[in-house]
């Protein structure tokens, strides 16, 4: 079919012509993600537990889910991951960094406009449905083996959420309250932060929960193109058929986004918990 | 003087609203227009002038554009033809900077379903509008709290609209409109969401504040008895026309076709007409100028059976009876005077409803005086004529 072979060709004169666009591009994004990786590996797993403890803590005031949140953290360094496991921290942290840069904006757009929301929705349903795989393939291309393609293709797999989440959240904000911002004059930056985007807190932090979700679940993926991390582990895993190897960092990812999902939520529930107390 | 003026407003909603505004300057009204290129009319040559100071209500059922006329005012719905004046400013032409500014410093709203920020505390709601116009947070809060007062919620600054009631959040939002000092008020069925006793307790309160205040408020609702509670002036609309303007009264005594009389027909005349409108002139006899014959006279003349007595300086004394009159005469001659003859009478007071003054005419069948503030007699007003008026058989003019 001509389709693949035009597809090929585009990417071909991209590497050619853009070659040193995307070489910037790449040293960029390195040196961001290196950014989260120096920090994290820097620290010793005491550090990072107790970080986590103190922010389980004043999100939930819980003693027990405070010390649940360091003790996931805990298990990490105890099954011998801690280095791995930090830089799988750091990969995911990265993507989710640069994808609510870039969902948010595109997030409120769709929230303000039905033309380019009508535009959006079908390529968020094709990011979406397209498997996986397949965006490590010109990831791979313009970037070459590392962290960087890996980087991008976890982008590009968990955007869609936050993009999501945002226009609907946006969009969930009661016509009469954006009315009556109107009313008094607002401007269209004081409607977004005053009225449109503490209102659709709880939603932003659900696409952001989903966002982070979906980029652990493409780390072991991403290490087929060079990502290290626990993704290389249960990789290495699944190559020499070393079940116990594979089963061990899979654990260790679950600690990870359970430690994640929960804090998440924790933050959402305490945004809103102010004012959803009813008399 | 007017301060809003509305001139040839069109409302046409639709993407094609150039053309369907030609069709309907030529003619073409509501149903056809919608049945045609399935564009509404949402208004149709509005042509409207409200005085400073004045508390304008728009009435109509659902759909007649009442509140999109209101949402015109300020812009928050672009009319396809036609001007709005605020003032000497034209509304409908500025750009949309000074129009942001020209709302911060113009319009207070006030919304039917209160419309407050759920994750603001009340103090910051009220003084939201501040806060748009970048006021400093001491000032802010000094007049949040001031209007608050007003309002009669303090105590209540550090809550949220959550933990409020409706008629607590709605006395929140009307200090909230008010908190910008803006000349003028729109509200938008702004007690409708409110239970009756709230409702009755809410337009008390706004009537109260508008005593002092003095803004120009205008007001839509599709309650009739609350507009003419409320309104110096009624506008009525139907599929997005104006049918009639004008006070309670000229509405009632002379609806402009049968659409605002069917409308009427659910009104009840005791509420809103009042006591001097049916005044009438009673024999009045002055004390210590005129004897008991003159007095005698003069009820004969009228053929009344009694007469209404006031000092030299009008102040109303009591009433006195012709058979008792003629009794004295015959027993003591002329020089009987009046003073020992008097009979007090219950007093009516201008401003009374009839249903409020129906009471009083329960204890004698007697004309009842209307008195000023002061006790000088006004006039009086029969038992039949007020029995006319409750009936629909007699408009005051």
């Amino acid at each position: 079919m001509d389709l693949a072979e035009a597809i090929n060709a585009f990417v071909r004169w991209l590497v050619q012509n853009y070659g040193e666009t995307f070489e910037a591009i790449s040293q960029g994004l390195l040196s961001f993600l290196l950014f989260f990786e120096g920090l994290l590996r820097d620290l010793s797993w005491f550090w990072v537990a107790g970080l986590v403890f103190l922010a389980g803590w004043w999100l939930s005031r819980r003693l027990v889910f405070a010390l649940g949140m360091g003790l996931g953290v805990w298990l990490i360094e105890a099954l011998g991951l801690w280095d791995k496991g930090m830089q799988t921290l750091a990969l995911v942290l990265a993507a989710v960094a640069v994808s609510v840069i870039i969902g948010l904006p595109l997030g409120i757009l769709m929230g303000r406009s039905d033309r380019f929301r009508g535009f959006m929705l079908p390529i968020l349903d094709a990011m979406q449905t397209m498997p996986s795989f397949v965006y490590l393939i010109p990831a791979l291309l313009l970037f070459g083996l590392g962290k960087v393609p890996a980087l991008i293709a976890t982008v590009i797999y968990a955007v869609p959420p936050m993009i999501r989440l945002t226009d609907l959240g946006l969009r969930m904000v009661q016509r009469e309250v954006m009315e009556a911002a109107e009313a008094f004059g607002a401007t269209s930056w004081q409607r977004l932060l005053k009225v449109e985007l503490p209102l659709a807190l709880p939603n932003l932090l659900a696409g952001l929960n989903q966002t982070t979700m979906m980029a652990l679940a493409m780390v072991v993926i991403a290490s087929m193109i060079g990502a290290r991390g626990l993704g290389e582990e249960v990789l290495l895993g699944i190559q020499r058929l070393d079940v116990g190897r594979g089963a061990v960092a899979g654990v260790a990812i679950v600690a990870l986004a359970i430690v994640l999902d929960r804090l998440i939520q924790a933050a959402g529930q305490r945004a809103v918990k102010r004012y959803r107390e009813e008399r | 003087m007017s301060f809003i003026r509305v001139e040839n407003l069109y409302k046409i909603f639709g993407p094609k609203a150039g053309q369907a505004l030609e069709m309907v300057q030529g003619g073409t009204d509501k149903d056809t227009l919608f049945q045609k290129i399935r564009h509404v009319l949402g208004l149709n040559r509005i042509n409207l002038e409200v005085k400073q100071g004045e508390f304008f209500v728009i009435m109509g059922l659902s759909g007649s554009g009442k509140s999109t006329l209101l949402r015109v005012l300020n812009r928050l719905i672009e009319p396809t033809a036609g001007r709005v004046l605020v003032g000497d400013t034209e509304v409908t032409t500025l750009p949309h900077k000074e129009l942001l500014r020209f709302r911060q410093d113009t319009f207070g709203m006030v919304f039917q379903h209160f419309a407050l920020l759920p994750h603001y505390n009340i103090l910051r709601n009220v003084a939201f509008p501040l806060e748009l116009k970048g006021l400093s947070r001491k000032e802010r809060e000094e007049q949040g709290m001031a209007w608050l007062e007003r309002v009669g919620l303090s105590g209540y600054e550090k809550h949220y609209p959550g933990q409020l009631s409706g008629g607590q959040k709605q006395r929140v939002g009307l200090a909230r409109a008010l908190c910008a000092n803006p000349p003028i008020l729109l509200m938008d069925e702004a007690f409708s969401a409110l239970d009756p006793l709230i409702r009755k307790e809410m337009q008390d309160e706004l009537l109260r504040l508008q005593q002092e205040l003095k803004k120009t408020i205008v007001f839509v609702t599709h309650d009739l008895d609350e507009a003419m509670r409320l309104g110096d002036r009624i506008a009525i609309m139907r599929d997005g026309e104006v049918v009639q303007v004008g006070t309670a009264e000229e509405i009632l005594a002379r609806p402009a076709d049968d659409y605002v009389a069917a409308f009427l027909s659910g009104v009840n005349p005791a509420k809103i007409y009042k006591v001097e409108e049916l005044v009438q002139e009673p024999v009045t006899v002055v004390l210590e100028r005129e004897g008991l014959r003159s007095a005698l006279r003069k009820m004969g003349q009228a053929g009344a059976v009694n007469a209404y007595v006031v000092n030299r300086s009008g102040f109303f004394q009591g009433m006195v009876r012709a058979e008792k009159l003629a009794e004295a005469l015959k027993a003591e001659g002329e020089r009987g005077g009046l003073e020992s003859l008097l009979e007090p009478l219950p007093a009516l007071s201008p401003g009374q409803t009839l249903e409020e003054a129906l009471p009083l005419f329960s204890e004698t069948a007697l004309p009842l005086p209307i008195l000023d503030e002061k006790g000088r007699l006004l006039g009086v007003v029969t038992r039949g004529r007020l029995i006319a008026a409750m009936a629909g058989r007699y408009v005051p003019q």
